[in-house]
This record gives structure tokens, C-alpha cells and sequence, in this order.
């Protein structure tokens, strides 16, 4: 620990955190001034376009060439022939334009905070996985564990997508235009999930909360994943969101199939008080 | 235990220290969240400073602030920020709404305001751990 103090990350007064609690420091003012982006943000031009052809690249490659056009400014990058390699545009944290003209590979765009991305093809497992912030949208279909862990921002497919979407999802929505296979929304935690076709077996297998969506039929549900009211607020979120991406519920949004938590599996009350505390 | 849809008084958990059930009274901590995650947002109470910045990313909507509320901790207003996984709370002086979708709209616009400002605690861990 005696490190620590001197870590840099020490002066800015961090070392004196209550460690016991979950509330910061308040280093900051509201009043600081307008700020929409990272400190460390590159400084980008969504009308300046730049595109390359990653044909004979390699992954480490292209995720370097993307780095370094938003470094030269550019906000709109086009990267041709991508060959279904694995693992490309990851971990951007800026905003952007990144159109891929062709199909990705396993874990395509995952990490990613602010791009707003499209993806002429189809994607591999994964796709998106632990997204914070930003739009991603696939003109095709996509492989199984869609946004897997996605935090935040919108994840849309619009074809159909394999199985698992959105396991252990945490945020943020994620729309699939066609069917979907087994065990989507599996230990879902919040978010949204919105599949216009069919859905596999055992929907939204022990959710713990969030709200998935069913234009279609759905096979059966999973544990502890029940049927919701559709509210007016639920019908005009879905018609808003369905239309920015060009897609329509078959049989109208008021007739979609809602499904919730039956919170029967918030087992805390069974807990033993000393196991509590640490749970907690 | 208690569930914030199911509380009348939007100032609950400001009032008292929220541990309604049996349970949370003999472990002295709130059960669940202090707020209805499924909450979706009201776009017609959208403030000037979220519309800016909506258009500023290039998005149509809020995007990944729709899963953003506004909560409590230690008797105080608050925002949850995923980035340092810690409670930041709203200054005193700013004047809470009487209902909970304007005061999400509020706890949207402190929250970007403190994660894009350069005394946000992620500033200082990436100069010292960055590796690229």
C-alpha cells in the first residue's frame, strides 16, 4: 500500500476516499462549463471522410489505421473489405462515423463508447460486447451472444441473430429484426431487448430485471421471466426507437409481447444478515 | 421489500433513511435499487443541454443515458457513474423537480457534465496507467 501514495493518480486527492463507502469525492462544479466529450477525446469532423481497404491488413492493423485517421480529424471512416477478421474496431471511445463495407468476425466492435458504426454484412460471436455508448447496426444477421454484456447504447441486427443475446446484459438496447435462438436475455440486469420475429427456448432465463420485447411467438420463458403490461410509455418508446433504424413490429407495437422479472429470484431476504452485509 | 414503484412519496428516500421492511432495518441497508430501472424516458422533458449533446454524437435519442436515473445515497440526491463505480451526488442548492422524470433528465445532464470535465477521477488513472 505504501506505493500507492505516491501513484500519480494519489495528487488528485483520491487517497482520501472513504474506501468503506460507495460515494465520491465531489471534485468538480456543474457550472465548469459545456463539455460533450472526453477530455482525451480525439477532435473529429463528421464531414471530413477517409477510407481505406483492409483487404490485406491484419486486425492490429486496421485498429490502428482507425486510430490514426481520428487523429488526423477525420469523423467518418470507411474501412472496405474487412474479410470477417476478428476483433475490429474495439475499444473506440470517441464519437465517430465508421461505416464496414462487408462482414466481421468474432467480437467485432466490442468496447466501444461513443461510435456510431454500420456494418454492411453479417457478425460473428460476440458482437459488441461490453458496448458502452454509441450505435451500432448490422444490415445482416449476427452470430450468437449479441451484446453480450453490453452496458449501454443502441445494438441492432437486422436480420436474425443466433443464441444467448444479450447474456448478462446491463444497459442499453439491443434489436434484432428477425428471430432469435435459445436463451436470450439469459441472467439479463436491466436494458432493453427487442426482437421482432420468434424466439427460442427459455426467454429471459433467471433475469434479474430489464425489459425484453416479442414481436413474435416465444418458444417458452426461462425462470423467473414473466409477462408485463404494455404501457403508453413502453408503445411510444418502441415506435420511436424501431423507426430511427428503419424497422417495423409485423403485427404493430401495442400488440408486442412484454416480459419482466418476476423478481423471485431476489433472494436477499433469505440471506443470513452477516452474508448481507457482504453481499452488499 | 421495497419497491420504488411502489412508493408514493417521490421524496422518500430523502425523508428517511428507506429501510421500510424488517429485513433492511435489521441489516441497516436498503434493499434493490432506489429507483425504477425500467423507467423509460419522457423525450418531451428533455433539457437544452441534452439536446446539444445528442446532436453533438451524431445520435437521434439519449442513447445510453436512457438508463441513466436519478437516485439517492447517504440522505442525498444522486447519480450512479459507471466509470468510477461510485454515487455522485447532486450539489446542494439545485432544486429537485416533484417528479422522477425530470429529475432523471437532471441526473443525465450532472452526469455527462462530470465524466467529459477534466477533474474527473478516470482524467488522473489514465495518465497514470494508460498504455496507449
Amino acid at each position: 500500500m505504501a506505493g500507492l501514495t505516491t501513484a500519480k493518480s494519489t495528487l488528485a486527492g483520491m487517497h482520501t476516499e472513504k474506501l468503506s463507502g460507495r460515494t465520491q469525492q465531489r471534485f468538480f462544479s456543474p457550472e465548469e462549463g459545456e463539455n460533450y466529450v472526453y477530455p482525451w477525446a480525439y477532435s473529429v469532423d463528421y464531414d471530413k471522410t477517409a477510407d481505406f481497404d483492409a483487404a490485406d491488413m491484419d486486425t492490429l492493423a486496421i485498429n490502428k489505421r482507425i486510430r490514426e485517421l481520428m487523429n488526423e480529424g477525420y469523423g467518418h471512416i470507411v474501412v472496405k473489405n474487412p474479410g470477417a477478421k476478428h476483433s475490429l474496431g474495439v475499444g473506440i471511445l470517441n464519437r465517430l462515423k465508421l461505416d464496414f463495407e462487408g462482414s466481421l468476425g468474432y467480437f467485432g466492435c466490442g468496447l466501444i463508447d461513443g461510435p456510431n458504426i454500420r456494418i454492411s454484412g453479417r457478425v460473428g460471436w460476440s458482437c459488441a460486447e461490453n458496448m458502452m455508448a454509441g450505435t451500432v447496426v448490422i444490415e445482416n444477421n449476427a452470430g450468437s451472444t449479441f451484446g453480450a454484456a453490453i452496458r449501454g447504447g443502441d445494438l441492432v441486427c437486422k436480420g436474425d441473430a443466433g443464441a444467448r443475446i444479450g447474456i448478462d446484459q446491463k444497459g442499453g438496447s439491443i434489436i434484432v429484426g428477425g428471430n432469435a435462438g435459445a436463451f436470450c436475455g439469459f441472467m439479463m440486469q436491466r436494458g432493453r431487448m427487442v426482437i421482432l420475429g420468434n424466439t427460442g427456448k427459455n426467454l429471459g432465463d433467471s433475469m434479474y430485471d430489464g425489459i425484453i420485447y416479442v414481436g413474435g411467438t416465444i418458444r417458452d420463458l426461462g425462470v423467473d421471466a414473466v409477462p408485463g403490461e404494455m404501457t403508453e410509455l413502453d408503445c411510444q418508446w418502441l415506435d420511436r426507437k424501431l423507426k430511427m433504424y428503419g424497422l417495423s413490429a409485423p403485427r404493430g407495437v401495442k400488440n408486442m409481447t412484454k416480459i419482466v422479472s418476476g423478481k423471485q429470484l431476489w433472494n436477499y431476504d433469505n440471506l443470513e444478515p452477516v452474508e448481507k452485509k457482504i453481499a452488499l | 421489500m421495497s419497491n420504488p414503484q411502489d412508493v408514493s412519496d417521490i421524496d422518500h428516500f430523502l425523508k428517511t433513511d428507506g429501510l421500510d421492511t424488517e429485513r433492511e432495518k435489521v441489516i441497516g441497508q436498503h434493499i434493490g435499487y432506489r429507483y425504477d430501472v425500467n423507467l423509460l424516458p419522457d423525450y418531451k422533458r428533455l433539457t437544452p443541454f441534452l439536446k446539444k449533446y445528442i446532436e453533438k454524437m451524431g445520435w437521434e435519442d439519449l442513447n445510453w443515458l436512457e438508463d441513466i436515473h436519478l437516485g439517492y445515497e447517504e440522505g442525498r440526491a444522486a447519480v450512479f457513474d459507471r466509470n468510477i463505480n461510485g454515487w455522485v451526488q447532486v450539489p446542494e442548492g439545485v432544486k429537485l423537480p416533484d417528479n422522477q422524470q425530470d429529475r432523471d433528465m437532471i441526473a443525465r445532464e450532472l452526469l455527462i457534465k462530470f465524466q467529459m470535465s477534466k477533474h474527473h477521477p478516470l482524467v488522473a488513472l489514465r495518465e497514470a496507467y494508460a498504455k496507449f
